[in-house]
C-alpha cells in the first residue's frame, strides 16, 4: 500500500493543479477529454510492466502499438477473420521472443531493439500512408458516453483491475513474478523457464495489442509512427507508478495511475504554454525527477 | 597466425567479405566494386565510431547500454554547425570543440543520473536523451544550416590511396582503441570491471572514476560522429542518428564483443560496421522497398546476436 502512496499523491496534486489552471476541466466532458487518451497508454503501460516484472524492459513498444494500430485500421474493418489472425500471431511473436530471449540468454533490449525495426516494417508494408479506419464497433465502445462517470475513467479502473487480477492475485500471475524475482529457484522448483517467459511476453502482448485497438478506437485511423513515444510513456508509467527494475516488484494499478499521471502531465505543460519544443524533454526530465524523489524517500526511510 | 579463425573477430570478416562478393554481383555485373568499396567505408566509418564508444559501455557488464548515442549525436552536430554558421578557418576548430564539449557534457550528465541517483544505465541514458533531443529541436528550429566547405570537402574527400578520408580518420582512432583496451590500464579495468564488478573493486579498481570515463568517451564518440556526419550530409537533421542506436550495438556484437560484458574486441567493430552496410546495400540492390528493408534489417541483427552470443551468462 505504501507503493502506491507516491503515484496516488502526485496524480491528486495535478489533477488540482489542471483544476486550478483550467477551471473547466472540472466537467464530464473536461475529464473525458483529459483522460481519453490515457487509456491506450495505461495498457501500453501494464504491458510494459508485464515485460519489467520479469527482468527485461521492452523497447519497441511503441513500434509494436503502432503496427497493431496499423493492422486494426487496415485490414481488421475490410476483413474482420483476416484481422484477427493477424493480432493473434502477433501475440505468439511475442510469446516466440520471449522464448528466444530465455532460450539463448539475450538481453532483451537487443532483441526489442532489433524488434522495433520489424515491427516499423510491417507497419509500413501494411499501411504505407496514414489511414484507414476504425471498426465502428471499436469506435463505439471507445467513445461510449456512460452515466455519470467518463468512459475513460471506468476503461482504467477495469484496465487496472483485471492486470491486478491477473499478476497480483492468480497463480499464474505469482509464477511470472517469481521469473523476475529469482529465475534459478523457478527452474528448481520444476518450472521451465522459457515457457514462463514466452507465457510473460504473451500476456505483454495481449496487453499490447489492446493498447493499439484502443489507440485506434479513439483516433479512428492508422500510421505506422502513431505510438512511437509509447515506448518512453510505457517505461516511464511504470517508474512513475511504483515499479522497480529488479525482483519482480511491480504494481499493476500504480502502473495505471502512472499512466494517468502522465497523460495528465501532458495537459498540464499545454495549458502552461510549455513550446512543444520541450513536451519530450519534459517527460524525460519528470522521469528523473521521480527517480530522483525516489531515492530521497528512500534514505529518509532508511535513517528514520 | 594459425588460429587465426578462432579470433573472435575471423567470422564479422568472412561475413563482410562475403557480403561484400554477393553485393558485388549484384550490382550491374560487378562493375562498381570500387564505389562498393568507397560507400561501404565512409558509411561504415560512422559506425565504427559510435559502435566504438558503445563498446566500452557494453564492456563495463550487464545493464550497460548508452541509448543516448542518437540524441547525443543530433545535439553536437546542431549546436556546431550553429556556432561554425558555415564559416571557416579558426571556426572549424571552434566547431569540432564545441561537439567534442557537448559529448564530454552528455557523458558527465549521464554518468551523474547514473551514480547519484542510482538510475539503470538504460533508464538514465533514455530520459535524458529526450532532453538532450528537446535541446536540439529547441535550438534547431528546423533551419538547416550548411557546413563549412572545407569540412564538407574532407569527410566527402578520398585524398590517400583513394580510401575515404573519413575511413582513414576512423581507423587512426580504432588503433587508439585498440591500444587503450589492450595495452593501458584503463581498458584493463574496464574489462576487469565488465568481469566481475566486486573482485575489481576489492582489487582497488576505482569503478566511479572508470565508469565516469567510459560513459564520457562514449558520448565523445557520439559528438564526433554527429560532427561528421552532419559535414558529410551538408547539415544536421533532427532523426540524423537514429540508426546509430541499434547499429552501434549491433556492431558490437557481431564484431565478437561479449554482449554480457567483459570481452571487448576492436578489430572485430570494422568487420560488423562493413557487415552491416553491405547487407543494407544488397537489400537495396534487390529493389525492396523499405517496409521489407527495415523489417530485414532488424530480422538479420536478431539473428546474428542470437546465433553469436550463445549461452553466456546474463543478469
Amino acid at each position: 500500500m505504501i507503493r502506491l502512496a507516491l503515484p496516488v499523491i502526485s496524480l491528486v496534486v495535478l489533477i488540482c493543479a489542471v483544476f486550478w489552471l483550467q477551471p473547466r476541466a472540472m466537467s464530464y466532458v473536461g475529464l473525458n477529454l483529459l483522460f481519453n487518451l490515457a487509456v491506450p497508454i495505461a495498457l501500453a503501460t501494464v504491458a510494459q510492466m508485464v515485460i519489467i516484472m520479469v527482468g527485461d524492459i521492452d523497447l519497441s513498444m511503441g513500434a509494436f502499438v503502432s503496427l497493431i494500430a496499423c493492422i486494426t485500421a487496415a485490414i481488421l474493418p475490410g476483413n474482420p477473420a483476416l484481422g484477427a489472425v493477424m493480432l493473434l500471431g502477433c501475440i505468439a511473436a511475442y510469446a516466440a521472443l520471449g522464448a528466444l530471449i530465455e532460450a539463448r540468454q539475450l538481453p532483451a533490449i537487443v532483441v526489442t531493439l532489433g524488434m522495433s525495426f520489424v515491427w516499423g516494417g510491417a507497419a509500413v508494408l501494411i499501411l504505407p500512408s496514414p489511414g484507414g479506419t476504425a471498426p465502428g464497433w471499436l469506435t463505439a465502445v471507445m467513445k461510449a458516453k456512460p452515466p455519470l462517470v467518463p468512459m475513460a475513467i471506468i476503461a482504467s479502473i477495469i484496465i487496472a483491475a483485471v492486470a491486478h487480477l491477473v499478476v497480483m492475485r492468480s497463480a499464474f500471475g505469482v509464477r511470472l513474478r517469481a521469473l523476475g524475482g529469482n529465475a534459478r529457484a523457478v527452474s528448481r522448483a520444476g518450472r521451465s523457464t522459457i515457457a514462463l517467459r514466452a507465457w510473460a511476453y504473451a500476456l505483454a502482448g495481449v496487453f499490447a495489442v489492446a493498447a493499439g485497438m484502443a489507440l485506434v478506437g479513439l483516433t479512428t485511423s492508422g500510421d505506422a509512427n502513431i505510438a512511437l513515444r509509447y515506448t518512453l510513456l510505457s517505461i516511464a508509467g511504470v517508474i512513475l507508478g511504483g515499479g522497480e527494475f529488479t525482483g519482480g516488484r511491480v504494481s499493476p494499478i500504480g502502473a495505471v495511475i502512472g499512466a494517468l499521471t502522465l497523460t495528465l502531465a501532458g495537459s498540464f505543460l499545454s495549458f502552461l504554454r510549455l513550446s512543444p519544443d520541450w513536451q519530450i524533454g519534459a517527460q524525460g526530465a519528470i522521469l528523473i525527477l521521480v527517480l530522483a524523489a525516489r531515492l530521497v524517500v528512500r534514505q529518509a526511510e532508511k535513517r528514520a | 597466425m594459425m588460429n587465426i579463425y578462432k579470433a573472435p573477430w575471423f567470422w564479422a570478416w568472412v561475413a563482410a567479405f562475403a557480403a561484400f562478393g554477393a553485393t558485388w554481383s549484384l550490382s550491374a555485373g560487378g562493375g562498381g566494386g570500387m564505389a562498393l568499396l568507397v560507400a561501404a567505408l565512409t558509411f561504415g566509418s560512422f559506425s565504427v565510431l559510435t559502435g566504438l564508444g558503445q563498446m566500452l559501455v557494453i564492456t563495463m557488464g550487464p545493464g550497460n547500454t548508452d541509448l543516448s548515442i542518437p540524441a547525443t549525436m543530433t545535439l553536437a552536430a546542431t549546436l556546431s554547425l550553429k556556432l561554425m554558421n558555415g564559416a571557416g578557418g579558426v571556426w572549424i576548430i571552434a566547431g569540432l570543440l564545441t561537439a567534442l564539449l557537448i559529448g564530454v557534457g552528455v557523458g558527465i550528465v549521464n554518468f551523474a543520473l547514473i551514480r547519484l541517483l542510482r538510475i539503470p544505465p538504460i533508464i538514465a541514458t533514455l530520459s535524458a536523451s529526450f532532453l538532450y533531443q528537446s535541446l536540439a529541436i529547441w535550438s534547431n528550429r528546423g533551419l538547416r544550416i550548411k557546413p563549412p566547405q572545407a569540412l564538407a570537402d574532407f569527410t566527402t574527400g578520398r585524398a590517400v590511396l583513394g580510401i575515404p578520408n573519413l575511413a582513414w580518420l576512423a581507423l587512426a582512432i580504432t588503433v587508439v582503441f585498440w591500444v587503450i583496451l589492450n595495452r593501458a590500464r584503463f581498458g584493463r579495468r574496464i574489462s576487469a570491471i565488465g568481469q566481475n564488478p566486486r573482485a575489481a573493486r576489492l582489487a582497488g579498481v576505482p569503478v566511479a572514476s572508470v565508469t565516469a570515463a567510459t560513459y564520457v568517451t562514449c558520448a565523445v564518440m557520439a559528438g564526433l560522429t554527429g560532427f561528421l556526419l552532419a559535414c558529410f550530409s551538408g547539415g544536421a537533421a533532427l532523426n540524423m542518428g537514429a540508426e546509430f542506436l541499434l547499429m552501434s550495438i549491433a556492431v558490437t556484437v557481431i564484431g565478437g564483443s561479449s554482449i554480457a560484458g567483459g570481452n571487448s574486441n576492436v578489430p572485430g567493430i570494422w568487420g560488423g560496421a562493413l557487415f552491416m552496410y553491405l547487407i543494407v546495400s544488397m537489400l537495396n540492390s534487390y529493389g525492396l522497398g523499405a517496409g521489407v528493408r527495415l523489417l530485414s534489417t532488424g530480422v538479420i541483427i536478431i539473428a546474428i546476436v542470437a546465433i553469436a552470443s550463445g549461452r553466456k551468462a546474463r543478469l
